[in-house]
């Protein structure tokens, strides 16, 4: 039966997440921009959401809720309203947890999930984008053979959060005509982690070039036994987080442009009254509950057990493209203010725009 | 709990829709098209005979405490995606209430729900219509024209409207009605704008011209001229008093329901227009590989996927404006959401299935050309583009129609 409203407990934990966002993601979110540091405040607060730990089967110290792709996506939503560069930076160690949680063997959810129980912000990360303009999750460069019951992995990632905080990371790789996962320690032998990368945005999240040379790795060192069609959803699953996040960083811009609109006076009268101004903001108001509404549906699809392939991909796409719509509109309402460092909008359009390259930013 | 899903029993009912559609619209949808101001009778009656069989309601009504089919509205824009994938103008052309029983629905009371809307399920095929639009105005229906006034236990209508869809049908037709805006105190303004059922037969309504157009040809849009007409006190919607602070809200909340209507309308359509390209690409061995980076896509592939996206994001738009008239609440923005992304959206969608299959699309060979030139009109009735935008911007600024017009 078709319904939009969320469960009570989806509303408590998006109202606790947009508490959060609000009191401790925005007030710091431009010195984060132009520091490039996320204040350890802010890591150690986040704790008490349980971002991950909430999932976590109880067996390992969490709270063995069942995961839902559809309350991931109004959580990541809220938390990139706060801030994006934060948000990807508390939810990183997701990337890693989430896919041994749903993939992984029985070793390997033994060996990595209880590391993330504890109450202290633990850094893990994931490596999928690759430096190439075509960059395509369907034919990664990055490769895995098999040789004498190792695995040997060659290739460059990039846009890998974290990487140098990370014990372990999950790297991409094409093996065969596969997509596979592997995780890999921080120390093993031919996988070189480069200086921090400056992006346009994004710039208070840390995120590395990682150089995997000739990298041996245990056969077990594979996710999951049989990951191939695990590895789809997994996809899927960053997609719809990133169609939320879209929504969450164009709520953010449209809420400031339609304030500011009311405020500012031009020709004697507040612009918004202007219907070349209030179109843009209907349009911008649009185009937020369409990202929304695609994720959840995707979302949707998830929690049915479906990969939800298509759909997913679909409102990512869709998504990327209306959040710097959005985003580049709110600068446009504020005009040569907009530009300026003094207000967010600009920051809202760099972030927006790492959306549409960017593929492993965060899972729900 | 979030849900995207119609229950078994609503997906096995649409099934039912989307066979006539197939089998009984689209095989003389093109006859329809070319032979405009000609009837599909055969069609008609079978239509009116099934409808009346399943009891199926107008469209409109709001959830009602204690029983009674609750998610009525979102049956009702799932059924006319069915049939406007079928044929938009012959959708229009179907012997129902329409938009004049979505205003008794909204604003009559059980009364004269009752008594104009009963005989719509039996007898012979019966039109209702709704007559807004004037000649001086139409986004502007604050401005109408016509008069209502007050003689003895009558009221006495005045005036010209035009654009009225079905509106022939329904002055031509026993058991027909048209609902007409009018207003019974200029000096009012919008406080002084009512609507009041006319009947077929009453004297006074005349069918002035029948208009030839774009698309929806097998529709008519009709000029009634109201000369001296007469109908009885009871015939008036809403409160006859004049409220001004309540301005014009009662007539205003046909459109909540009537919106998701024409929003999905446009989605019918848009969806005829994608599965048409979709199934023409597959013959020509072109696919679509979902998954790919835009990169990688060829600018078949892109376009595809980008109309694709955007009929999916106005359907749910348009699920969701009508599931909140269902659950009872106010929907007004979300209902102006839809209208506005869906009228936009298939606009473009069929102009694009046109351009993608070239010549071809432009070739009355093919029904490609016929949707493009259909599906405009949803971006212009039930409110305009802008309009719809207008009133979204009104909600989320906070501004009067005064403020922001
Ligand atoms: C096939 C068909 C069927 C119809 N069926 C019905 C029916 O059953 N009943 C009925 O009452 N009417 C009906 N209509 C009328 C329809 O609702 C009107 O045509 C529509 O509302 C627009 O009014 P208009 O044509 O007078 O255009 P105008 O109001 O003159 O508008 C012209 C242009 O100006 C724009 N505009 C107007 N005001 C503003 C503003 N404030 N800000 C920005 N832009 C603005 C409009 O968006 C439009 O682009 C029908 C029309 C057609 C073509």
């Amino acid at each position: 039966m078709i319904s939009f409203d969320p469960t009570e407990e989806q509303q408590m934990m998006r109202e606790s997440v947009a508490g959060f966002a609000r009191d401790e993601l925005r007030p710091v979110a431009r010195a984060v921009d132009e520091g490039g540091t996320i204040p350890a405040s802010v890591a150690e607060k986040v704790a008490q959401l349980g971002l991950l730990r909430t999932w976590l089967p109880e067996q390992y110290g969490g709270d063995g809720a069942d995961r839902s792709a559809v309350t991931g996506a109004m959580i990541v939503e809220e938390l990139a309203w706060g801030d994006l560069a934060l948000a990807a930076h508390l939810l990183s160690p997701r990337l890693f947890a989430f896919p041994i949680l749903e993939l992984g063997t029985a070793s390997q959810r033994d060996r990595f999930l209880g590391h993330f129980a504890g109450s202290g912000f633990i850094a893990a990360s994931a490596a999928l984008t690759e430096p190439r303009f075509d960059f395509d999750l369907a034919s990664l460069s990055t490769r895995a053979v098999a040789k004498h019951g190792e695995w040997l992995l060659d290739g460059v990632k990039c846009f890998v959060p974290l990487a140098r905080e990370a014990e372990f990371i999950l790297v991409y790789a094409g093996a065969g005509s596969e997509v596979a996962a592997f995780i890999v320690p921080r120390e093993t032998p031919g996988l070189e982690i480069s200086e921090r990368e400056k992006n346009m945005g994004l710039k208070g999240l840390a995120t590395h070039e990682i150089t995997l040379t000739a990298c041996r790795l245990p056969a077990e060192a594979r996710l999951g036994s049989d990951a191939a069609s695990g590895v789809v959803r997994l996809t899927s699953e960053m997609r719809v987080a990133t169609a939320a996040i879209a929504a969450g960083v164009a709520r953010a811009a449209f809420e400031y442009a339609r304030d500011y609109a009311k405020e500012r006076k031009a020709f004697g009268a507040p612009i918004a009254t202007k219907q070349a101004i209030a179109f843009m903001l209907a349009e911008m108001a649009i185009e937020v509950d369409a990202m929304r509404l695609l994720a959840w549906e995707a979302g949707w699809h998830l929690d049915r057990g479906e990969d939800a392939a298509i759909e997913s991909y679909l409102a990512k796409q869709y998504a990327a493209a209306a959040a710097l719509k959005v985003t580049d509109n709110a600068v446009q309402v504020l005009g040569g203010h907009g530009y300026i460092r003094e207000h967010p909008v600009e920051l809202w359009l760099r972030n927006a725009r790492g959306l549409a390259a960017l593929d492993a930013i965060a899972i729900v | 709990m979030i849900d995207f899903e119609f229950e078994p029993q609503v997906v096995e009912r649409l099934q039912i829709y989307r066979n006539v559609a197939e089998q009984m619209m689209r095989p003389i949808s093109r006859e329809y098209d070319e032979r405009e101001h000609e009837k599909p009778w055969q069609f008609l009656e079978t239509m009116w005979a099934a409808s009346n069989l399943s009891g199926e309601g107008q469209p409109g009504s709001r959830k009602q405490s204690g029983g009674g089919n609750e998610a009525r509205n979102l049956y009702t824009i799932a059924t006319t995606e069915e049939l406007t994938w079928g044929d938009a103008g012959l959708f229009l052309a179907l012997p129902n209430a329409g938009l004049g029983g979505a205003a008794v629905a909204a604003a009559g009371t059980p009364e004269q729900k009752q008594r104009f809307l009963a005989p719509f399920r039996e007898g012979k095929p019966k039109w209702g219509a709704m007559a807004i639009t004037e000649p001086g105005c139409g986004s502007d229906s604050a401005a109408i024209a016509t008069t209502a006034a007050r003689d003895g236990d009558q009221w006495v209508i005045n005036g010209t409207k035009i654009f009225c869809t079905s509106g022939a049908m329904a002055a031509d037709h026993p058991g027909g009605f048209i609902v007409v805006w009018a207003t019974v105190d200029k000096s009012a303004g919008r406080a002084g704008i009512k609507s009041f059922v006319v009947p077929h037969g009453t004297s006074g309504m005349t069918v002035a011209r029948v208009e030839n157009k774009l698309g929806i040809r097998a529709s008519d849009t009709a000029m009634i001229v109201f000369d001296n007409c007469r109908v009885p006190l009871d015939h008036i919607l809403g409160k006859p008093e004049v409220n001004r602070e309540r301005g014009f809200k009662d007539v205003m909340a046909t459109f909540d329901a009537t919106r998701p209507i024409v929003a999905a309308m446009a989605i019918g359509v848009g969806r005829a227009a994608l599965d048409f390209v979709r199934d023409f690409l597959r013959d020509h061995k072109v696919s679509v590989r979902y998954g790919l980076s835009p990169h990688r896509l060829t600018a078949v592939e892109r376009d595809f996927i980008e109309m694709e996206m955007n009929l999916k994001v106005a359907r749910l738009l348009t699920w969701r404006a009508a599931w909140m008239l269902d659950a009872g609440r106010h929907n007004s923005l979300e209902a102006s959401m839809a209208k506005a992304k869906a009228g936009l959206a298939v606009t473009q969608i069929t102009q694009k299935a046109v351009e993608m299959l070239g010549p071809l699309g432009y070739s009355r060979q093919f029904l490609v050309e016929k949707w493009m030139r259909d599906a405009k009109i949803n971006d212009i009735f039930e409110g305009t583009q802008q309009i719809n935008l207008l009133i979204i911007a009104r909600r989320i600024l906070g501004y009067s129609s005064r403020e922001l017009n």
